[in-house]
């Protein structure tokens, strides 16, 4: 098309174009990185844990004036019995921390029981018998626990050693590359054989380095309820709240004084969106900022070429007299968006470079992955293409008879 | 003078209403945006405990053994709780007080079945008086209480009005858990924003409702919650006193001169020399003293996110001001012919550049109008948000004065170089061609 005419035609606006330009530029670089942000916040809230969570609901139980341990041992195996009978369940387990909960428990894991030998932090989790069936685990290699090896906590406490222990398929990868760590030990309570490798399970809450959201490990140890979290599988997860009344009743009903309280009970499912509020908050408030920008850019676009339009109506009139179509007036202001906008994105997409090095360097944030950068430009072609159409429509509805009008 | 102009910019803008809407709209989004998003870093950064923030400060030594020692690095957040029981017996501040969070389980005065949890903080005598607290009815115990291990107590008027249905609690009795206690005193709503003297507890969390002698909870084995980290042992009987490689507990002193502050930065330098020599600890000094803002700078209170959004409102801002200046360029080109007559009628460049910034000035002020409404709807906003310190977020008046005056300088400011070229037109050439 007649592309040269426009440039021409644009020289004579040569401020009001830059300005136009400038603000497709800016709207460019933070429309792309503003995506990306949201990119990776979605993509951080969909990492999949290994554990079945739609099934799952969980109850803590707070003692008032606790017992010996031995009491509080006893107790809990009535607990979990009572629970398991519950209309509508089909496991129950006591583990010492649970999936997005505020407690996470550490010990330093090595390859040796030299004290100085590296270590890094792994996440614990302590379960019963059933823990792995509840969460839903797939195991990878090895086999499960015996229940034979299952120990309560006081005798962990009290230094139990040789413990054997389950690993995830990352943890093994990190310590074990590229063998099999089944019948391999590693120093964490003491000295513990692995004797099995599940696929997936992952650190309650984020901590340390992203790699280590993978590193778990299970141990065959019975909680105390006071330590501990049941979990509760159900049947069907349309009846997890019928499930988590009839846990409250049955646990209040049964045995010492103890805080049973509705508030301690939950869904996996409710603790995950807990978990990640700040993550969707922040997905939402980006996209409310890229749309609202993407409105400023589409006003400033709007603006500027009404004003082009009124005041070209004259010459907009001398070419429809001379013979151009409507449909050529409409298709003139269109390439010259087009024009613009390409501008305006070819400087964006160096800002948008520029602002991602910058945010790197303060925020921990990755590489702006290529991709982002099209969808920006196809983003800003279309905004424009949009903002356009209503000047450029009142545009080639200018009657040829103006062009006979004097000014 | 000044009422023609504005009597000019009033006509003028009523000439092309959508125009004149189109920017009055931008310069609001854009003022609305950045308000919203300064108003809540406003109150995230605020100081904590104004007017003594200056003066509390939080020390900190190296208790910890030489392995996994690395160069360069700075001492631990917490403090054993050997070495804050020294500093306290040392007491070489003004004030000071050792202190960690703890859960207790209240049993109301209707009997165990109403039983709730609720955080504790388990302090020494001088919390109070330190931080500024203010009591309700009766005070805070001494420093006897915390060595004898009294069963006292100091609750909140929040928690007092709901466990005896007035604040005027002192001498009753408490029952926490399996122990009672004597409400020493109740103590005025307290909340800290950020929750400065224990981050651990997350960086804008509620107060605690119950304080309890830091001796007497350590000696009943109350539950602690917090932060802890250990190289030995944790001693199995569960006794906090004997968790001699355990780090868990906050120290705070209360200096109130430069040479106090640099007389306490020898102390704790001292103080780590003596105890190398007795063998406890194994590093050089490595000790910091840092008063409350830094304390939070260095803990990095402000959520990264936080100041992520406010770049990202300002980002916002800065192209709805390119956009105004757009909008005001061609607005003020279009007249050239007007102004062109004012100029030929005699009127100065300088006063046809006034009347356009008079113009624009009336689009910031409608700008900012909106800019509030909408700061006030985005404020709405954050506080649906289920985020720690969304309550937080409110407009005060020297924001709302702020946003005004942001709405009307912004504009100005992208005014000038438009009303700049109109006033540099050429008055005979645009006569000329009409």
């Amino acid at each position: 098309m007649h592309f040269r005419h426009i440039l021409s035609a644009l020289g004579r606006h040569r401020i009001a174009v830059c300005l136009l330009v400038l603000e497709i530029a800016f709207s460019c670089a933070v429309v792309c990185n503003a995506l990306f942000l949201i990119g990776t916040r979605l993509e951080r809230m969909h990492r999949p844990t290994g554990v079945d969570e739609p099934h799952l609901v969980q109850v803590d139980v707070h003692s008032v004036t606790p017992g010996t341990a031995e009491a509080l041992m006893a107790q809990t195996r009535t607990d979990l019995a009572t629970l398991r009978a519950l209309p509508g369940v089909t496991g129950v387990a006591i583990v010492n921390q649970t999936l997005f909960g505020d407690s996470i428990g550490f010990s330093g894991v090595s390859l040796s029981d030299d004290p100085k030998a590296p270590s890094i932090p792994v996440t614990q989790y302590m379960g019963s018998a059933q823990l792995a069936g509840v969460l839903g685990l797939k195991l990878a290699a090895g086999r499960w626990f015996r229940p034979d090896e299952f120990i309560g906590y006081e005798q962990l406490r009290n230094g139990a050693t040789g413990v054997p222990v389950i690993i995830t398929r990352a943890m093994a990868g990190h310590f074990f590359p590229g063998q099999s760590a089944v019948g391999k030990t590693i120093h964490a309570f003491g000295t513990n054989r692995v004797v099995g490798v599940v696929d997936r399970l992952v650190q309650p809450r984020d901590y340390g380095p992203a790699e280590y959201y993978g590193y778990a490990m299970l141990f065959p140890v019975e909680m105390p309820y006071p330590g501990g979290t049941y979990l509760v599988r159900v049947k069907d997860p349309a009846q997890r709240q019928a499930v988590i009344q009839g846990a409250l009743r049955a646990l209040k009903a049964d045995g010492p004084l103890r805080l049973v309280s509705p508030k301690y009970a939950t869904t996996l499912e409710a603790e995950r969106g807990k978990y990640y509020r700040n993550d969707r908050a922040m997905a939402w408030l980006l996209a409310g900022v890229c749309l609202l920008l993407l409105v400023v850019t589409a006003v400033g676009i709007v603006g500027l070429t009404s004003f082009w339009v009124a005041q070209r109506r004259r010459q907009i009139g001398i070419r429809r007299a001379v013979g151009a179509t409507r449909g050529d007036i409409l298709r003139y202001f269109q390439a010259e968006n087009f024009l613009l906008a390409t501008f305006g994105i070819a400087l964006g997409m160096l800002l948008a470079y520029g602002l991602n090095l910058l945010l790197m360097l303060h925020y921990e944030l990755g590489r702006l992955p290529a991709y982002y950068f099209p969808v920006g430009a196809a983003v800003l072609w279309g905004l424009g293409q949009l903002a356009v159409l209503g000047p450029a429509l009142r545009a080639s509805r200018v009657p040829p008879v103006v062009a006979t009008r004097s000014a | 003078m000044f009422g023609y102009y504005l009597d000019l910019a009033l006509r003028s803008l009523k000439r092309n209403r959508m125009l004149t809407a189109l920017m009055v709209l931008a310069i609001g989004l854009g003022i609305g945006a950045s308000m919203t998003m300064l108003t809540v870093l406003h109150v995230m950064t605020a100081d904590p405990v104004p007017g003594r923030s200056a003066r509390l400060f939080y020390p900190q030594v190296d208790p910890q053994p030489m392995e996994n020692y690395k160069k360069g690095e700075g001492p631990p957040d917490l403090w054993t709780w050997t070495d804050a029981m020294n500093l306290l017996h040392d007491g070489k501040g003004v004030r000071q007080a050792a202190m960690s969070g703890g859960q207790v389980t209240v049993v109301p005065p209707g009997g165990v079945t109403r039983a709730f949890n609720a955080h504790a903080r388990y302090t020494t005598a001088d919390f109070f008086a330190m931080f500024g607290l203010s009591f309700a009815d009766g005070g805070g115990w001494d420093a006897g209480d915390d060595g004898k291990r009294a069963r006292v107590a100091v609750i909140t008027r929040q928690l007092a009005d709901k466990l005896y249905g007035t604040p005027h609690a002192a001498g009753r009795t408490l029952r926490l858990g399996k122990y009672d206690f004597r409400v020493a005193g109740v103590v005025d709503d307290w909340h800290p924003v950020p929750h400065f003297y224990d981050l651990n507890m997350g960086d804008y969390a509620d107060p605690e409702q119950v304080y309890v002698p830091l001796g007497t909870a350590i000696g009943l084995k109350l539950s602690t919650m917090g932060s802890m980290s250990c190289w030995g042992d944790f001693p199995q009987d569960g006794d906090m006193a004997k968790a001699s490689g355990c780090m868990w507990m906050q120290y705070w002193v209360e200096l109130d001169t430069p040479a106090q502050v640099a007389a306490y930065r020898q102390y704790l330098v001292h103080y780590s020399e003596d105890q190398k020599q007795l063998g406890r600890f194994e590093r050089a000094p490595n000790t910091r003293l840092r008063d409350v803002m830094q304390w939070l700078d260095y803990n990095h209170v402000v959520p990264g996110s936080v100041q992520l959004q406010t770049l990202l409102a300002l980002g916002f801002l800065l192209v709805c001001l390119v956009n105004t200046v757009a909008l005001l360029l061609v607005k003020f080109l279009r007249r050239g012919g007007e102004l062109s007559v004012r100029r030929a009628m005699g009127a100065s460049r300088r006063s046809v550049f006034v009347q356009l910034l008079v113009e624009a000035a009336l689009v910031g002020l409608a700008g900012g109008v909106i800019g509030l409404l909408l700061s006030l709807f985005g404020l709405w906003v954050v506080r649906q948000q289920p985020t720690q310190y969304a309550g937080l977020a409110h407009l005060d008046t020297t924001m709302s004065a702020a946003t005004f005056a942001l709405a009307v300088c912004a504009t100005l400011l992208a005014a000038v170089f438009p009303a700049w070229r109109a006033c540099r037109l050429v008055p005979a050439r645009l006569l000329k061609t009409q």
